[in-house]
């Protein structure tokens, strides 16, 4: 696979395919957002891009998650009259985007273990955006209070936070600014060594309610999970504070949502069946996949590979307690269908072998099966059958 | 195992701080295997901020980023009484990337500063701006057969003059420090340099250090064909990248 296609332009060596110059000269003029995390960095564009569209603003996107500069440049060439700019930025691309792009706000929602042949350890993304902050003290960001990592990069600028929750803590056990061991109470984490500490906030998710300043905003989505929860929690935030779009619409417009680049589409068996797909591609992702997958009654096909856009090293199958599938009709596809079947194997989770994660999905019982897979399994199965039922 | 209980107790030696790289798995695969056996065991997580007890029969040191890493020493290095204790009555223990370095005497870091490790091996490690990632493959020393794993690490880890590596190292670089080994091997200490986790990878060697901590007669077989297929297929890969003509002259050499 070359990477050619939707959504792609996944090599390294492409980060710098666009100077900076004509970053500069595309995006003259707009207000420009971005928005990073590890995880749920498409759908929080996605849903930002449609809560700011609501107030009559032309809103410019890159909405099939084309994050790195070749895939932004594009996004504002195609849009010349677009004023704004929503922008997903790949976590590592962030610092060199911000001035040419001239961004005004940036939207930041978490960090957490990826692709650690490549990305490097998360601490270094973490400072990397630091520097970033200090660099810029009047920038507006919107940022996830309950992140160790998000919070030290983001609090040197003007920071609205908003409490998320934070399901994954693992790699978010030492302070980010002096390496002592964090304590966490009640879901908050504190410093015991340095001070440094969660930031004190009135805005929060609880539940499927965002608590944003004096306003109580209901979340209704089309889309699952928790973990969708807090995207649109973020984005709202990001939609109320900055672009003054009210909170209620904002929450509508988010709410309507129904597939994300091809995140959550519904690809036909064949036989009448459907099987509806997850991109999962770390530990973390995965598990707040799996708590959403443990809570219903469905079959699952788990769908790996590890190019280069997955991360050589599936390690990270072991960081994810698939023992949550017991009981659940279960495949293991892919190209490293074999590390996901020892891994299951030892979870005591029955499954079958099949390469084909369609052909693994139609050997399942059930009406809707969910095929979660990894980000290569994912764009293939998104070039072939695109937003299917948009 | 401890005479207080006839359960093995595994022990996962600061996960939050020493498991960047499923080194969980490592843990899960040993309970497991033991259960499966119907030999009763547990995994007892051991956090940064206890003191590690000297009452475990295996303890697991995983892979960790930086500063971690220094936290991961500092607090060793005060339970190091502990684990003597342990080893010395017949515990076993498994340290992988940066906990295999940690075991060893230092780990100079690329600033030139000192991490002090444990010194529970012979063994010291500095830091080289060229990380080593990718595929590995290991050949140890019989019984053990070719060892598959994934490393991911900037340390060149050089073993005192009695101290042997796991193994030689056939594809990947290993302890690279040039002498084309991995690992290292001592008494009930096994270190290396693979993650994948290792022992899921590689239930040959899982067995061995069960079969070190609950005595061979114990580790009846087990059926195989999936962990198997696994290595079958990592080593092909393994074999794909460089190593092919290699192993066809080693099969060829053992007839």
């Amino acid at each position: 696979m070359t990477g050619r296609g939707a959504g792609a332009t996944i090599s390294g060596r492409v980060i710098n395919a666009v100077a900076p110059g004509a970053l500069a000269e595309l995006a003259r003029g707009r207000h420009t957002a971005l928005v990073s995390a590890t995880n749920g960095k498409t759908t929080t564009t996605r849903f930002l891009a449609a809560a700011v569209a609501t107030n009559g603003r032309a809103v410019t996107t890159n909405s099939t998650g084309a994050n790195l500069t070749s895939g932004i440049a594009p996004t504002l060439a195609r849009d010349p009259d677009a004023d704004t700019a929503i922008l997903e930025v790949d976590e590592r691309v962030v610092p060199r985007v911000v001035d040419p792009l001239d961004a005004e706000l940036l939207v930041l929602g978490n960090l957490s273990r990826d692709q650690l042949d490549r990305y490097g350890e998360v601490h270094l993304l973490g400072d990397a955006w630091r520097r970033v902050s200090e660099t810029h003290p009047d920038l507006a960001v919107v940022a996830n209070a309950s992140d160790p990592h998000v919070v030290w990069a983001a609090a040197p600028a003007q920071v609205t936070w908003v409490t998320l929750g934070l399901g994954w803590r693992s790699d978010a056990a030492t302070c980010p600014s002096c390496g002592a061991l964090l304590t966490w109470d009640d879901d908050r984490f504190a410093c015991p060594a340095c001070g440094f500490a969660q930031p004190e906030t009135v805005n929060r998710l609880e539940a499927d309610t965002l608590v944003l300043g004096d306003e109580r905003v209901p979340l209704r989505l089309a889309l699952p999970g928790r973990w969708n929860l807090a995207n649109a929690a973020l984005a709202v935030t990001a939609a109320h504070t900055h672009f003054d779009v009210p909170a209620a619409v904002a929450a509508d417009a988010v709410g309507a949502v129904t597939t994300v680049a091809g995140r959550y589409m519904h690809v036909p068996l064949g036989d009448g069946r459907h099987a509806r797909v997850l991109l999962a591609k770390n530990p973390a992702g995965w598990s707040e996949v799996l708590h959403y997958l443990a809570g219903i009654d469905t079959a699952v096909v788990i769908a790996v590979n590890a190019r280069v856009a997955d991360g050589k090293d599936p390690s990270w199958l072991w960081d994810v307690p698939y023992e949550l599938l017991r009981g659940h009709p279960t495949a293991a596809a892919g190209e490293r269908r074999l590390d996901v079947a020892v891994r299951l194997r030892y979870a005591e989770v029955d499954h079958l072998v099949e390469a084909d994660p369609l052909a693994a999905a139609r050997a399942l019982p059930g009406d809707t099966i969910h095929l979660v897979a990894s980000y290569t399994q994912f764009s293939a199965l998104y070039r072939r059958f695109g937003d299917a039922d948009q | 195992m401890s005479d207080e209980s006839s359960t093995l107790r595994v022990g996962l030696v600061y996960p939050e701080l020493l498991g960047t790289y499923g080194d969980r798995g490592n843990a899960i695969v040993l309970v497991q295997r033991a259960r499966w056996r119907g030999i009763p065991a547990e995994l007892v997580e051991v956090a940064a901020d206890e003191p590690i007890p000297s009452s475990l029969d295996v303890y697991l040191l995983g892979g960790g980023e930086d500063d971690p890493q220094h936290l991961a020493a500092a607090n060793l290095r005060a339970s190091r009484g502990a684990l003597e204790q342990a080893l010395g009555g017949g515990a076993v223990m498994l340290a992988v990337c940066a906990g295999f370095q940690l075991v060893g005497h230092r780990y100079v870091l690329g600033d030139g500063s000192v991490l002090e490790g444990v010194g529970l091996l012979d063994l010291e490690t500095r830091a080289s701006p060229d990380r080593l990632i990718g595929e590995v493959v290991v050949e140890p020393e019989s019984p053990l057969p070719l060892l598959t794993g994934f490393e991911n690490h900037s340390g060149r880890t050089t073993l005192g003059p009695g101290l042997a590596p796991l193994g030689r190292v056939v594809v990947g670089g290993g302890n690279g420090d040039g002498h084309g080994v991995d690992g290292a091997r001592h008494g009930r200490i096994v270190g290396t340099y693979l993650h994948g986790p290792v022992l899921a990878r590689n239930p040959a060697l899982a067995d061995y250090l069960l079969s070190l901590a609950v005595g061979e007669a114990a580790v009846t077989s087990l059926d195989a064909t999936l962990e198997e297929r696994l290595r079958a297929e990592r080593l092909h890969a393994s074999a794909a990248r460089g190593a092919r003509r290699w192993l066809q002259e080693r099969l060829l050499a053992r007839g």
